[in-house]
């Protein structure tokens, strides 16, 4: 039984992709046309068209041509609106899908771009994940529909399966269409919740950072204990004791440098959780950051996009 | 109106403020078109239901509750009952779906209420078909389709929204659209030959001619301006004195009342002159005799002429008939009258109107044998005696043809012929009264002859040996011009319409237009659909061919509708067309276009030619390269804008 079933799916997946839910990813933008809209009359046009043939019978038994011709009348508008149903999706264009940004977790602005034709599409339901929107487009129009996705796991998720549906005019037709748009969107990792902050470089990158040629803030006596490569010999040749330079380390222009490398007693997705912690934090509080990973070396920066690349590069992550 | 849960439904969306609009109105229609025989009081109740609900919903939304629904189905199903006797039939069940349907509304909140209720009224419209089904009637009936789509058209989500007026619009559109599949499937489907179940309700109670006369009868029915029938003669119609239509001939009177016979039989042989061919539509008359122009010589199909040439249907006259006949004008009965019969056309009720019969007998005995002196003299007391037509005149006593002929002297057609017959068999000549209608209008447009109500007329048939029933029209020894120019002149009442040319050339075309519907529409039967077939060389279609073409002509018509479901109009690269439109206008000032030359080259050779117009060109330059490179989809606005500038750009041609 399972297996016939899993063979009349394969059969209409092959047969009528567009029926199915089966359809495969197609790239944007994608066309509705008429190999791919599928109508069926609704609940309403089968009670409608069981009340047409009572009106029928009725206007037959008592051979009343009056009534016939209402009941004609009537039958041949169902007809038409039949064709309008199937006029509203053909031609409507999904243009392209814009989306925003999202955590995991957390729902995902998409916003959907459709694009009429040489006529206008009027009352277009855009169905997706049990969310439903519904729409029109005038013609040679532009509508942004927004819908939210749910996201769960970090990384590339597959936008899923759209179903395009009509009962324009008059709700006696479903007309509808599978859009299964080949198109990914990247998930950020959840920050962890808590934990330590960030381990700061400790004075051996703030040497290093000397030789990367920083201004010398000050000049200070000698203190037991200073590094022998911080006494400026030059200064202290004409002063009776020795002088040392001091770097100035203002808290505000504090950067973090987070290495993948610093949190090796994590497993992979702690790690990643933890970074994308430090780096909430720092967008916060628009602190410089630098962030090193196994596949990708991002440079010091700060601000919503250097966030946003990081945290794009977190998500990629194997 | 309880509303049956069988499975859970989804949650419905509240109904929005313009489908009830619209959906009142489409109940309001339904309540209009039957209120013609709703009683009063339950259309007065539902208008007002209608009327307060409406005003309620517009405040704001809520369902009324069911304990004032339920009590209030009760109430109308109890009122139906008591006024009707019962819940089933034409009338009761008309007022039933009326009422349920304006309860509906009560409980209308979400689009599926209002999907039902708009189902149900369209339920509703066609059956106020089954009362009247007159072109007027039907108009009003179709005026409630147009807010009935637009109530299903608003229930649907996201429209622009629009005024209520521009909503029945679209709604119109639809249905013009699909009257040619409507008119496919009116004329292709194929008709019932006999009822499945009963017709509906018995005829209604209608003025017209009835099978029996008794005084005073005619007089409603000859101010009764509704069509009786229509004739339309093959070749010259007959002059108006010879417009004669038989429906009813009556034998037995008894002093009050004449009455037809019941014999069954058939008709005397006849020896007749040329006959004339003519085609009668007739109004429903819920009566099985079928009116004839004088004598007819065979009855046409479910039909069946009786024994004194009168005809009879097989079933009453429901709906409009349509039957063609040939008849006699001039004609000889060589038969002679059989005893009972002559026995029959003498026979006068004991002690009534001995003035009449003294006066009959004397005649008898100063003529003796010769009829045409008898009838003579009768006609000439009427003609001289000083009578005079008068279509209200006073009531008459238990002798009521001594009354009238010794007395008041005053009274149309049926006091003439009454009293002529009754004269007549006092003087021993078989007589009887035949109703029927006389004259008719002869309306020019439609080449046919209307005859009305008001032309309703009786007169006398007298047995004369050797020529049989012989036609004598005692009202034109008073009033020839009642024959000779129809009711209209003789019904002073009605002299007034008639001299108002204008109006009666208005309504003649008003008739035809109706002429045209009784015949085209109501008429269009078993028998017209196969006569149309057979023009087209389909011979006794069955109900299979009839199914065939119906499937042939549906599918040619949803062929069209698919053509336009699926037109296009070619996406023609408007960027292009702007661009060649520039480049023809450059063209004539002398810049023309290399086939090699690329956009950014020809523009600024162009702008070197044109130095006055170097900006405008730059413009266009850079719009034109934006539009072509800068983008996938080239944005609406850039396009329109370097359209509208390539449209507006002229070259100016430098003079050197």
């Amino acid at each position: 039984m399972q297996e016939a079933i899993r063979r009349f799916r394969l059969w209409a997946e092959r047969r009528l992709p567009a029926l199915t839910r089966f359809r495969r990813r197609e790239s944007l933008p994608i066309m509705l046309h008429r190999r791919r809209i599928y109508i069926v009359p609704t609940g309403f046009g089968g009670a409608f068209t069981v009340l047409l043939l009572v009106m029928l019978l009725g206007a037959l038994n008592y051979t009343n041509n009056a009534a016939l011709m209402l009941t004609c009348l009537l039958g041949a508008t169902t007809s038409a609106s039949m064709l309008v149903a199937f006029r509203s999706l053909n031609g409507l264009r999904l243009t392209s899908i814009r989306h925003g940004h999202a955590i995991a977790g957390e729902p995902m602005v998409l916003q959907l771009v459709f694009t009429g034709g040489d006529h206008a599409h009027a009352s277009i339901h855009a169905e997706m994940d049990g969310q439903a929107e519904a729409f029109s487009v005038g013609t040679h129009g532009e509508v942004v529909v927004s819908m939210s996705l749910p996201t769960e796991h970090r990384g590339w998720q597959p936008l899923p399966r759209i179903k395009l549906w009509s009962s324009w005019p008059l709700g006696l037709f479903l007309a509808w269409s599978w859009t299964h748009p080949d198109q990914s969107v990247l998930v950020w990792p959840r920050p962890e919740t808590g934990g330590p902050p960030p381990v700061l470089p400790s004075d051996e990158g703030k040497q290093q950072r000397l030789h990367q040629g920083e201004d010398v803030a000050a000049l200070r006596s000698y203190r037991a204990g200073d590094p022998q490569r911080h006494i400026a010999w030059k200064h202290s040749a004409r002063h009776e004791n020795l002088l040392v330079k001091d770097f100035e380390q203002p808290e505000a222009q504090e950067e973090w440098r987070l290495d993948w490398r610093q949190l090796s007693q994590l497993v992979p997705d702690m790690r990643i959780a933890r970074l994308a912690r430090w780096l909430g934090e720092a967008e916060a509080v628009g602190r410089p950051t630098s962030l090193w990973l196994p596949n990708e070396d991002i440079g010091l920066g700060h601000g919503r996009s250097h966030y946003a690349h990081c945290m794009n590069a977190l998500a990629r992550l194997p | 109106m309880i509303r049956l849960r069988l499975f859970r439904r989804k949650h419905q969306p509240p109904l929005e403020q313009r489908p009830f609009d619209l959906l009142c109105i489409t109940i309001a229609v339904v309540l209009g078109v039957h209120a013609s025989h709703l009683p009063w009081w339950l259309t007065l109740a539902s208008a007002a239901t209608l009327g307060l609900r409406w005003w309620q919903r517009s405040r704001h939304a809520g369902r009324a509750p069911s304990y004032f629904k339920l009590p209030l189905a009760a109430l109308l199903a109890a009122a139906v009952v008591f006024h009707y006797d019962t819940l089933f039939g034409r009338e009761p069940g008309a007022a039933l779906v009326t009422g349920l349907l304006v309860l509906k509304l009560l409980e209308t909140e979400t689009s599926r209420d209002a999907r039902v209720a708009t189902a149900f009224a369209c339920f509703a419209l066609m059956s106020a078909l089954l009362f009247d089904q007159s072109m007027l009637a039907t108009l009003f009936v179709a005026l409630g389709l147009p807010p009935a789509i637009a109530t299903l058209r608003a229930l649907q989500p996201a429209r622009p929204s629009v005024t209520l007026s521009r909503e029945l619009l679209p709604a119109l559109g639809l249905l013009a659209a699909s009257v040619p599949l409507a008119l496919v499937a009116f004329v292709f489907v194929p008709r019932l030959n006999s009822p499945l179940w009963g017709a509906p309700g018995a005829a209604q109670a209608r003025s017209g001619l009835s099978p029996d006369m008794s005084l005073g009868d005619f007089a409603d029915v000859l101010l009764d301006e509704r069509p009786a029938m229509r004739v339309s003669f093959e070749g010259a119609p007959p002059p108006n004195s010879q417009r004669y239509f038989r429906a009813y001939v009556l034998w037995d009177y008894d002093g009050h009342t004449w009455r037809g016979r019941s014999s069954q039989g058939s008709p005397a042989p006849l020896e007749h002159g040329p006959a004339l061919h003519y085609t009668i539509a007739l109004e429903s008359t819920g009566q099985r005799t079928l009116p004839s122009l004088d004598l007819p010589l065979e009855a046409p199909s479910d039909a069946h002429l009786g024994p004194d040439r009168e005809l009879q249907a097989d079933r009453p006259v429901n709906d409009p008939l349509i039957y063609r006949l040939a008849s006699a004008l001039n004609y000889r009965q060589p038969a002679e009258l059989s005893a009972m019969d002559q026995r029959r056309a003498l026979h006068l009720p004991a002690g009534r109107n001995p003035r009449a019969r003294a006066l009959g007998e004397q005649w008898r005995t100063q003529y003796g044998a010769n009829e045409a002196a008898i009838i003579q003299a009768a006609l000439n007391l009427f003609h001289d005696g000083g009578f005079s037509y008068l279509l209200s005149p006073p009531p008459l006593g238990a002798n009521a043809m001594d009354d009238f002929l010794f007395g008041t002297r005053e009274g149309f057609c049926e006091h003439y012929a009454s009293s002529f017959t009754v004269l007549m068999r006092a003087a021993g000549i078989p007589a009887r009264v035949v109703t029927g209608y006389q004259g008719g209008y002869w309306n020019a447009t439609g080449n046919y002859l209307l005859v009305r109500q008001a032309d309703a007329h009786a007169w006398s048939e007298v047995w004369l040996p050797q020529r049989g029933w012989v036609r004598i029209d005692p009202t034109a020894a008073v009033r020839p011009e009642r024959v000779n120019q129809g009711s209209a002149a003789a019904n002073a009442v009605t002299a007034d319409a008639a001299q108002n040319q204008w109006l009666l050339s208005l309504r003649n075309r008003w008739d035809f237009v109706n002429q045209w519907w009784n015949q085209g529409v109501i008429g269009f039967d078993t028998l017209r659909q196969h006569g149309l077939l057979t023009s087209f060389g389909v011979q006794d279609p069955s109900v299979g061919t009839l199914g065939l073409l119906l499937a042939i002509g549906g599918s040619l018509t949803a062929l069209l509708g698919l053509s336009w479901a699926l037109w296009k109009r070619p996406e023609a690269d408007q960027a292009r067309a702007a661009m060649q439109l520039l480049e023809k206008r450059l063209a004539g000032a002398g810049v023309v276009r290399r086939p090699s030359e690329g956009p950014q080259h020809y523009f600024s050779r162009a702008a070197r030619t044109l130095p006055g117009q170097r900006v405008e060109l730059e413009h266009l330059k850079r719009t034109y390269l934006e539009l072509r490179y800068a983008h996938e989809e080239p944005p609406a606005d850039l396009l329109k804008n370097f359209r509208q500038a390539a449209r507006d750009f002229r070259p100016r041609r430098v003079f050197k």
